[in-house]
């Protein structure tokens, strides 16, 4: 830290236990697809929203099928088939919008996956959503691979009798499965019961997982932005129309379907069976499931940030920690004080990420109080609010020039320690959300001519919401508020993630020349710091 | 405030217009690509498949009359039979020349259960001689049901080797 100001703690904290290239690849990717869709609106960054929107087409479509599907040998192929042929402006398209969904989602699944992993979020306080997510890919792939035996086609055929080899490696059955397709005879009314009870029983365990999955987030996104739902259902419907999804023949048990038109996004454990065995695919599923389960107990090299703290004298139990914790890890219990009805904020340590956005909504954390050591109703033991005042008084007291500007800024976010000059004070918090409105106001008042906020870009919090509610604080739609006499033309705010440094001098430099537009100094707020 | 919220430029239309294109032709393409073939033109299956119980391993006896007295009143039985069952060998030679041999064990903790077996095998098609062979009784030597046939195979026909247990014999369908 320049000017001589106290440091707080703040650190770049890596990417999980991997190296930096593959996180960093990651980041490009999303980067590129911001300047297609905005970061708001960026695929890369609703894998989950969608995952669960995708779900829901799923489910809409797939109700409309059981409805006309014949759930019997004889009658299946032929009411998928005719549905196909002689509907196909609606069965035909929901029957393509069914399968289409079903490949998305295991697309966005596995994309939601390899993003969690490549930016180390599933261990500590995420190792739960990560433990209960597990399971979940062998509940997607199960009922997905039996949609396809409920058509009863060549290609319903052949998953079903590759599924039963699979499943007979498993000493578990005392008949065999394989002996249910020996021949037709052999196929009956009571297996294809069996056949929509996996189709209908294992989604309505993924629904369950879901719950389980987001169960310690709090205000989890279950389905994305509107502009982004409908591009992905559109996408879909054209698909579904360009290349409608048709039956292979009857399936005949007599013979050895020969070409197959195949799903290898769904299906491709077939085909790696008979390439090796089955018992090493069962190896193999075993391992990945092992590997994905042990992944959040693997030491990390991060040194665990110290949680939130509770100081029952400076909370007022106002419920704004509540309402604002992205983890769900604030509760609120009656305040010691014994007053009848008041509440006081308390920390699940468990849930609890760390990441100070509470202390950005606290009302007791603004700086003009009066006391000498500013103590809040909810504080970080690692960068209290407190050294954040001082640090803030020491870089305004150390700044030169005319146009004094205070950079606040997000460890996570783009490095706004690279924007120090002598004119500019930059103050990096664990997360932007941490940053209470009044420390503007004050920083104003105190003498900066201009206020820079910055933080992850929008959607790419890596605590979720921080960005959201310091833009919403802000512009004054979230408590506590930026108050309405702070003059807006002496802030501006700048979302970048790491890596963005550029975009974030850009806005430094923009925000230098608005301020050239403007009367040196604040003489709005000037002089205005005594403790109010 | 600025936070550099700005307009959707036209090259952002053309790149959404063009990543969304790239998902759709992701799934198109490998929702029904490349085409799978279980198996080659000429080739057609054999399957092995049958759930029978062996023989017991052993003759029931009778008890001789000091044996019952020492057994409580409700557990003198006349005959005393062994609860396991036999494994079953099962051997298939396809042309003369042995293409599976497989020592199938009873199921069961006690071993009384069924014996299940199945086996693939892949042949050429055209005409095959096929001869089956299965012991299920451990106290006889050589093979109790045997079933030797020609078979005449079309490509990607299957044809199933099963055990009728109401008929005792090996069936070919």
């Amino acid at each position: 830290m320049r000017h001589g100001a106290p440091a707080l703690p703040a650190s770049r904290p890596p990417h999980g236990a991997l190296p930096g290239a593959l996180p960093g690849a990651w980041r490009r990717l999303e980067h590129g697809f911001d300047a297609a869709f905005g970061s708001p609106l960026n695929p890369l960054r609703h894998l989950g929203a969608l995952a669960f929107m995708l779900f829901w087409l799923l489910a809409i479509s797939g109700i409309y099928l059981y409805a006309v599907i014949d759930t019997s040998v004889q009658g299946a192929y032929a009411s998928i088939d005719q549905l196909s042929r002689q509907q196909w402006f609606l069965g035909g398209v929901l029957r393509s919008l069914h399968r289409y969904s079903a490949d998305a989602f295991v697309l966005v699944m596995l994309a939601h996956l390899v993003r969690e992993w490549l930016l180390g979020r599933y261990s500590g306080f995420r190792r739960f959503s990560w433990l209960t997510g597990v399971p979940l890919l062998g509940f997607a792939f199960a009922s997905a691979i039996g949609g396809f035996w409920l058509n009863w086609d060549q290609l319903g055929q052949f998953s079903a009798l590759a599924t039963a080899e699979l499943l007979d490696w498993l000493p578990v059955f005392a008949s065999p499965m394989t002996r249910n397709f020996l021949s037709a005879a052999s196929v009956s009314d009571r297996l294809f019961s069996l056949f929509v009870f996996v189709h209908l029983g294992v989604p309505l365990l993924l629904v369950f997982g879901l719950w389980f999955h987001i169960q310690r987030i709090s205000r989890a996104q279950v389905f994305p932005p509107r502009a982004l739902a409908l591009g992905t259902f559109a996408t879909l419907l054209v698909l579904a129309l360009w290349q409608p999804v048709m039956s292979h023949a009857p399936a005949d048990l007599a013979r050895v379907p020969e070409v197959l038109a195949y799903d290898w996004l769904l299906l491709a454990i077939h085909p790696l069976t008979y390439a090796t065995s089955a018992g090493t695919v069962w190896v193999l599923l075993a391992a990945v499931a092992l590997l994905l389960f042990a992944l959040p107990f693997v030491p990390q090299r991060a040194v665990p940030v110290p949680i939130a703290v509770v100081d029952p004298a400076n909370c007022n139990g106002c419920r704004r920690c509540f309402a604002d914790c992205p983890y769900a890890a604030v509760t609120m219990v009656p305040h010691p004080n014994g007053r009848h009805g008041r509440e006081m904020a308390t920390i699940d340590a468990d849930l609890c990420a760390s990441c100070g956005i509470c202390v950005g909504a606290c009302p007791s954390s603004t700086p003009f109080r009066s006391a000498a050591e500013l103590v809040t109703g909810i504080d970080m033991p690692s960068a209290p609010i407190g050294a954040l005042r001082e640090q803030l008084r020491a870089g305004l007291a150390a700044l030169q020039g005319n146009r004094k500007i205070v950079v606040f800024g997000c460890d996570r976010g783009a490095d706004v320690h690279t924007l120090a000059a002598p004119d500019v004070a930059p103050l990096s918090l664990m997360c932007a959300g941490a940053l209470p409105p009044s420390f503007v106001e004050y920083a104003l008042r105190d003498g900066a001519s201009a206020v820079l906020v910055s933080g992850c870009r929008r959607e790419g919090c890596e605590f979720r919401l921080g960005q959201q509610w310091t833009e919403q604080r802000l512009a004054g739609k979230r408590e506590p508020y930026l108050r309405a006499s702070v003059p807006r033309e002496r802030l501006a705010a700048a979302w970048a993630d790491a890596g963005d440094e550029g975009g974030l001098r850009a806005a430094l430099g923009q925000l230098r020349n608005r301020l050239h537009t403007l009367p040196a100094g604040n003489t709005a707020l000037a002089g205005a710091t005594s403790d109010e | 405030m600025n936070d550099s919220k700005t307009a959707v430029k036209p090259s952002a239309w053309l790149g959404q217009a063009l990543l969304y294109a790239l998902f759709a032709a992701l799934i198109g393409v490998f929702s029904s690509w490349p085409p799978y073939r279980h198996l080659a033109a000429d080739q057609s299956l054999i399957k092995l498949s049958f759930s029978h119980t062996g023989q017991p391993v052993s003759d029931c006896v009778k008890p001789s009359a000091e044996e019952q007295a020492k057994l409580p009143p409700n557990m003198r039985a006349p005959l005393r039979c062994p609860r396991e069952r036999s494994p079953i060998v099962v051997e298939i030679d396809i042309d003369g020349t042995p293409a599976f041999r497989h020592v199938a064990q009873p199921s069961g903790l006690s071993k009384d259960g069924a014996s299940s077996v199945y086996q693939r095998v892949q042949v050429s098609a055209g005409t095959h001689h096929l001869a089956v062979r299965m012991r299920d009784d451990v106290r006889s030597a050589g093979f109790a049901h045997v079933r030797e046939q020609d078979v005449t195979l079309a490509p990607a026909q299957i044809l199933v080797i099963d055990f009728d247990t109401a008929s005792q014999k090996i069936k070919l369908q």
